[in-house]
C-alpha cells in the first residue's frame, strides 16, 4: 500500500498551528520513525496521517484514493492504530481484544462469525502469541499487550500501522521483541509509521525516518544517511555524538560534558 | 478452537422464568404451585379467586419486576462499558434524579398512579436532555457527559428538597418519601403499557448491539480507528439506555444497586464480553428483582419498600464482589 501524505497542516487552535506543512511517502514494507522532542505534534501527525482528525490543509492519499473520503469502515480496513499503552478496564481476554478489531467487517448489530474467529487465530499467530489466547488482557506483560494491539490491527485486514510510542515502558527485551514482529511483519508487505523517541530504534529497525520540528518534516531520508550529529541537535537542542560498534551497527549516544579526569580537582 | 459453555444460554431462561413462577404462587394467599401452572396455561381447574388474584393482582406486579429488573441491569452494564468506569450505573446521568423530581412535583397535586408516573417519565427525559445539550455544546466526551449527569443530578435533588420541604407533612411528605424508596406495590395492569412498550423495544436494541458495545470499552482514538462512529453509538445507546430507565424509574420508584452490582455478577459469571454479558444481566436483573420484590411483599407482615431492600443485599453484595476483585488484583489476603 502506497500511504502519501503531502503539505498536511493542522492547529488546535488559531493562533498556533502545530503542523505547518509535513509531506511524507510510505512504500508497501516500509517502516517509518518519525522523530522529535516533545510536544513537536507526532502524535497529531498519526491522528491526521491515519484519518482520525480532519486537517487544516493538505491531503493524504492511499493508493491514489483520498482518505477523508473514504467511510470510516473502509478506513478502517485499511489503517490500524497501536495506541500508547493502556491499562483496559475490563479484564477481556486476549482474543477478544483481537477479535474488537473484525468490527469493521461486521455489520451495526452483526456478531463475529466462526469467519471472523479464524481471522483472529491467524492473526494472534502472525505476532507470536498463540499461547496467550484465551490469558486476560489485564494480566499479560506491556511488551505482549503491543503485539496483541498488533494482531487487533492486522485483523482489521489494515496493510498500514500507525504506531504511537509502541516501546515507552518496555525494558529492552520487550522493546527488540515488539519491534522485529514488526520488522518481519513489513518484510511481508506490511507498513508501519513509528512515533518514538529513541534514534536508536530508527536505525536498528527503520527503513525510513523524519524529524518533526516547526510543524514540518523537512529533515527526512533513510535512518543511516538521516541520523547525524547535526539533525540531532535542531530536532533535541542537544549534543551527541554516532558511535559505530564492532558488527558496524551504529548508536547514538547523548554527549556528557564531565570532567574529563574527575581525579585531579 | 472456540471456547463454548453451553450450558449458559439455558440458565439464562431457566432463572428468570423459574423466578416468575415462584412469585406467582408465593404471597399472602397461598396457591398450590401446580394451580397457578394451571392458571398461567389458561386451564380449568383453579377457582375464579385464585385465577383473580394471579392475573390480576400477581401477575401485572411480576411483570414489571422482570422489566425493571432486566432494564436496570442491562442500561448498567452498557453504561460500565460506555463511561470505562466500573462503578456507574444507570443513574450517572441524572436520570433517577429527574424521574425523582417529576414525581414529588406530581404527588404535590395528585396520587394518581398514571399522572405521577407520566410527570416522572417527563423530567427523566428532562434531565438527559439538558445533559445532551451539555454534551452537545462540550463535545460529548464521557468526561463532559459524566459532569452533565452530575450538575443535573445535583440540580434536581436540589428543586426535590424544595418540594419536600413545601409538601404536607401529614400525607404529601410520605407520599414523596415512600415513592422514593421505590416499590411495586399496587402495580396493576393499566400502569404497565408504558414500560412493555419501552422493554419490548429497548431491550431488542441492546441485544442486537451487545457485541458492539465492547468497542465503546477502548478509548475513543481507538474505537474511532476501528471504524465505530464513537459519538454517534454513545448517544444511541445513552438515548435508548435513558428511555428504558425512565420508564422503569417512573413505575418503580429509584431502585438502586441493581444496575450497579447485577453487571458484577453477571461478569463473574460469562466474563466481560458484552456478546454474552447482555443476556446475563437481562437474566440476572430480571429473575433477582422478582425474588426481591417477592421477598418485600411477603417476608413482613407490611410490605418493604423495594429500594430498601435492593440496598440491603445490594450493598454486601457489592463488598463481596470488591473483596473477590481486591484478592485477583493481589492487593487483599
Amino acid at each position: 500500500m502506497n500511504l502519501i501524505t503531502s503539505q498536511l497542516a493542522f492547529a488546535y487552535s488559531p493562533e498556533r498551528e502545530i503542523l505547518s506543512s509535513v509531506t511524507l511517502s510510505l512504500g508497501p514494507g516500509d517502516v517509518m520513525f518519525i522523530l522529535g522532542a516533545n510536544g513537536t505534534g507526532k502524535t497529531t501527525l498519526v491522528e491526521c496521517m491515519s484519518g482520525l482528525r480532519l486537517p487544516l490543509r493538505g491531503s493524504v492519499t492511499i493508493d491514489g484514493q483520498n482518505l477523508y473520503q473514504l467511510s470510516v469502515r473502509t478506513r478502517a480496513q485499511n489503517i490500524g492504530l497501536v495506541p500508547q499503552m493502556h491499562e483496559p478496564v475490563f479484564a477481556f481476554t486476549v482474543e477478544q481484544t483481537v477479535l474488537m478489531g473484525r468490527a469493521p467487517h461486521l455489520g451495526l448489530f452483526g456478531r463475529p462469525s466462526r469467519q471472523d474467529h479464524h481471522v483472529v487465530g491467524e492473526v494472534i499467530e502472525a505476532v507470536g502469541i498463540q499461547h496467550l489466547r484465551h490469558r486476560a488482557y489485564t494480566k499479560i506483560s506491556g511488551g505482549e499487550r503491543q503485539l496483541a494491539l498488533i494482531a487487533r490491527g492486522l485483523a482489521q485486514g489494515a496493510q498500514c500501522l500507525f504506531m504511537d510510542e509502541p516501546v515507552a515502558h518496555l525494558d529492552p527485551h520487550h522493546q527488540h521483541d515488539v519491534m522485529s514482529v514488526v520488522r518481519q511483519l513489513a518484510d511481508e508487505g506490511f507498513s508501519f509509521v513509528v512515533t518514538s523517541h529513541l534514534p536508536n530504534h530508527a536505525l536498528l529497525y527503520g527503513d525510513w525516518v523524519a524529524f518533526l520540528t516547526d510543524g514540518r518534516a523537512d529533515v527526512q531520508g533513510t535512518p543511516g544517511t538521516t541520523i547525524t550529529e547535526q539533525t540531532l541537535k535542531v530536532a533535541y537542542d542537544m549534543d551527541f555524538e554516532i558511535v559505530e560498534g564492532s558488527t558496524g551497527s551504529r548508536a547514538v549516544l547523548p554527549r556528557l560534558y564531565r570532567n574529563p579526569n574527575p581525579m585531579t580537582w | 478452537m472456540i471456547r463454548k459453555d453451553r450450558s449458559v444460554p439455558w440458565i439464562l431462561v431457566l432463572l428468570p422464568v423459574s423466578a416468575f413462577i415462584l412469585a406467582l404462587f408465593l404471597g399472602r394467599y397461598g396457591i398450590h404451585i401446580l394451580d397457578t401452572v394451571r392458571v398461567l396455561l389458561g386451564l380449568d381447574g383453579p377457582s375464579d379467586v385464585f385465577r383473580a388474584l394471579i392475573l390480576r393482582v400477581r401477575l401485572p406486579r411480576v411483570l414489571a419486576a422482570a422489566c425493571v429488573g432486566a432494564n436496570l441491569a442491562v442500561v448498567g452494564a452498557a453504561f460500565q462499558g460506555l463511561f470505562r468506569n466500573p462503578l456507574v450505573d444507570s443513574r450517572i446521568l441524572g436520570v433517577s434524579s429527574g424521574a425523582a423530581f417529576g414525581a414529588a412535583l406530581a404527588l404535590l397535586f395528585t396520587s394518581q398512579g398514571m399522572i405521577v408516573q407520566t410527570s416522572a417519565f417527563i423530567f427523566a427525559l428532562v434531565a438527559i436532555a439538558l445533559v445532551m445539550l451539555v454534551g452537545v455544546r462540550f463535545g460529548s466526551s464521557t468526561l463532559v457527559l459524566v459532569i452533565g449527569g452530575i450538575l443535573v443530578g445535583a440540580l434536581f435533588n436540589s428543586l426535590l428538597g424544595l418540594i419536600k420541604y413545601v409538601a404536607d407533612p401529614l400525607s404529601t411528605l410520605p407520599a414523596i418519601t415512600y415513592w422514593l424508596l421505590g416499590s411495586l406495590n399496587a402495580t396493576q395492569w393499566s400502569d404497565l403499557p408504558p414500560l412493555l412498550t419501552i422493554t419490548g423495544v429497548g431491550l431488542p436494541f441492546f441485544a442486537l448491539l451487545r457485541w458492539r458495545l465492547n468497542l465503546l470499552t477502548v478509548s475513543d482514538t481507538e474505537a474511532m480507528a476501528m471504524g465505530i462512529r464513537v459519538r454517534l453509538i454513545r448517544t444511541v445507546i445513552v438515548a435508548v439506555g435513558t428511555l428504558l430507565v425512565a420508564a422503569s424509574v417512573a413505575l418503580a420508584g429509584t431502585i438502586g444497586w441493581i444496575g450497579l452490582v447485577i453487571p458484577h455478577v453477571a461478569r463473574v459469571w460469562v466474563g466481560p464480553d458484552y456478546g454474552r454479558l447482555i443476556p446475563a444481566s437481562a437474566a440476572l436483573g430480571a429473575a433477582t428483582l422478582i425474588l426481591l420484590d417477592t421477598l418485600a411483599r411477603t417476608a413482613m407482615p407490611s410490605e418493604i419498600p423495594l429500594g430498601v431492600l435492593t440496598g440491603l443485599i445490594g450493598v454486601p453484595a457489592f463488598f463481596i464482589l470488591f473483596l473477590r476483585f481486591l484478592r485477583t488484583r493481589g492487593e487483599a489476603q
